[in-house]
């Protein structure tokens, strides 16, 4: 009898029907795709992107020059030199860069730092044209901590007391 | 008579199916395969020498960069020889997040195994199909470490932060009105740990849509049955693990023989083949599958009646919380010095090994007391299964090969390390 059943579902592709009919049905069901570039899968408030240098309130800068960042990368992406800063004095950078080409985005940076200053944003969709555009100079990072301040300052204090 | 001399053909480092930098030199006979030479090293980024020049803890992110597939059990490995010498034990919580966390990235291995092998057999929709669930699985790697593959995760001590309590929402847009946003969110409503029950309870039923358009397909079974077939003895001496020897009916595998962190605890199977052959192997692999969604099903039991703290309360090796370093002085100096020279570790020797999705991942740390490995050797279980291409493919035809390379489940970043 088993034998029989088997020749009967070998001979009419009994299993490649069972496929196609799970596929079929697939066909018709409703989908999960996400039209990329207008919308977005959602990110978790942990997301690791491009990084960011974040400014208090008041609008001084974070960062100390400590340079715990640039001793903690594994991968040697970040270079800073510090100096008094002209008007008052006080302990800043002279140069902060963070070479993207170089980083693996492990967000080692952002645990170290004691002030919160270096942070990898939200941010994952960027592009150099030319060899330097990949370098985030001070400048750089300052500006996209200015742009996405808001978002970062919420997750942060989310996360906070996971950290 | 006209000298016969057998054809060589270079399979790969830019073939599709060779999955990554695999240059085979096959000698044929016809289209018989007489022997396949397989060359390695173009994918090689020296992470041993490396990780020599790095304090301990800044080598977890290159551990995830071996087996890029299965990023956080390459942790593990390296966390777990640190811990060792350290003689350190994270918290019960951490230990199971890992166990948690190395079953999901078990799934997602397979997943991506089973999409790739299938595909280069020649069926294409299980390679969607598997995608898809990778998805939800990597919305868990990224809701917990920020990152949907190179995780840099656990910590020799316990794990970075605990699981959170909301996950991220799909938002409205020209292209899904209310209704839509409000099924792609419905298991996105509450905690982590909820997304990943509701994930368990649907992923049997996954998997067994993938068996439906595998396991008794005759197209499959013809690429697969009797392909590649190791006899046990064999596969001991080539040095087999994993599914690769458990397809050949050993039924070997670390969690049950060498029980680390919580796997004593948790209640699996191990699924063994009988026959050795490439179908035979995806059995072991499906069947695993099944297995590991049980294990997370526990841990997410366990995880949720038990809150705690997930990181080892030694500001000596685990840096001190945030809130606690930006208020106490020795709490900010401990903070300093382990994030610039990092924590000497007694001097030793320890090999630590995980059961990963491939096989057997070891570690092997000596340390001379330093705050750096004074050698660091990586076991990679691909490394040992490549070896025995030539004789799983001597006598197969061309396209066996591709069979066979799809059932070792290759990965170059470890094999080249």
């Amino acid at each position: 009898m088993n034998a029989i059943t088997n020749y009967i579902k070998s001979l009419f592709l009994w299993e490649l029907m069972k496929g196609l009919s799970l596929t079929g049905r697939y066909l018709f069901k409703s989908k999960i795709t996400v039209q990329y570039p207008e919308e977005k899968t959602p990110l978790s408030n942990r997301f690791r992107g491009l990084h960011a240098l974040r400014r208090y309130p008041n609008g001084e800068e974070r960062c100390i020059a400590c340079k715990l960042c640039e001793a903690v990368c594994p991968a040697l992406a970040i270079t800073i030199e510090s100096a008094p800063r002209e008007n008052d004095g006080t302990r800043r950078t002279s140069r902060y860069e963070i070479d993207l080409l170089k980083c693996i985005f492990c967000g080692f940076c952002e645990e170290s730092c004691p002030v919160d200053s270096i942070v990898e944003s939200r941010t994952f969709e960027y592009h150099g044209e030319q060899r330097g555009d990949l370098l985030m100079t001070k400048e750089k990072l300052l500006a996209q901590g200015d742009k996405v301040e808001q978002e970062l300052a919420a997750d942060r204090a989310y996360d906070a007391r996971y950290r | 008579m006209p000298e016969i001399r057998n054809y060589t053909l270079n399979f790969g480092p830019q073939h599709p199916a060779a999955h990554g930098v695999l240059r085979l030199v096959l000698e044929l006979d016809g289209e018989v395969i007489e022997r396949a030479d397989p060359h390695i090293g173009l994918l090689h980024r020296a992470t041993e020498k490396l990780a020599e020049t790095k304090p301990f803890n800044q080598s977890v992110p290159y551990m995830d960069r071996l087996d890029y597939v299965s990023m956080m059990c390459n942790e593990h490995a390296y966390v777990m020889a640190i811990e060792r010498l350290l003689k350190i034990e994270p918290p019960i919580r951490a230990q199971y997040i890992r166990v948690m966390f190395d079953e999901i990235t078990r799934i997602l291995n397979h997943l991506l195994w089973i999409g790739a092998h299938a595909l280069d057999i020649g069926a294409m929709t299980v390679f969607l199909y598997a995608f898809r669930e990778r998805e939800d699985l990597m919305d868990c790697y990224e809701a917990v470490s920020g990152a949907r593959l190179h995780a840099a995760y656990y910590r020799p001590g316990g794990v970075y932060r605990d699981l959170p309590d909301r996950m991220p929402q799909y938002q409205e847009s020209q292209w899904h009105n209310k209704k839509d946003v409000e099924r792609f969110n419905r298991n996105r409503q509450s905690s982590l740990l909820d997304f990943i029950e509701d994930f368990t309870k649907r992923f049997p039923s996954y998997v067994d849509e993938y068996e439906t358009l595998l396991t008794d397909n005759r197209i499959w079974k013809q690429r697969t049955v009797n392909v590649g077939v190791v006899s046990p003895e064999r596969a001991l001496q080539l040095g087999f693990s994993g599914p690769m020897i458990r397809g050949s009916g050993i039924e070997w595998d670390l969690r049950k023989k060498q029980p680390y962190e919580v796997y004593d605890k948790v209640d699996f199977d191990i699924p063994v083949g009988v026959n050795g052959d490439c179908y035979d192997r995806y059995l072991v692999r499906i069947e695993e599958m099944r297995q590991s969604n049980c294990i997370i099903k526990q841990c997410v039991d366990w995880l949720r009646a038990n809150p705690g703290t997930v990181m080892i309360d030694d500001y000596k090796v685990a840096p001190p919380p945030r809130e606690v370093m930006k208020s106490d002085m020795e709490a900010l100096i401990h903070h300093f010095k382990l994030f610039s020279e990092g924590y000497c570790v007694p001097e030793g020797e320890v090999y630590a090994a995980v059961e990963h999705p491939k096989g057997e991942f070891g570690i092997y740390l000596i340390s001379d007391g330093a705050n750096k490995p004074y050698r660091l050797k990586i076991r990679a279980p691909g490394f040992a299964h490549l070896s025995a291409m030539d004789e799983m493919t001597r006598g197969h035809m061309i396209a066996d090969v591709v069979a066979i390379i799809g059932t070792q489940d290759i990965v170059f970043g470890e094999v080249d390390r």
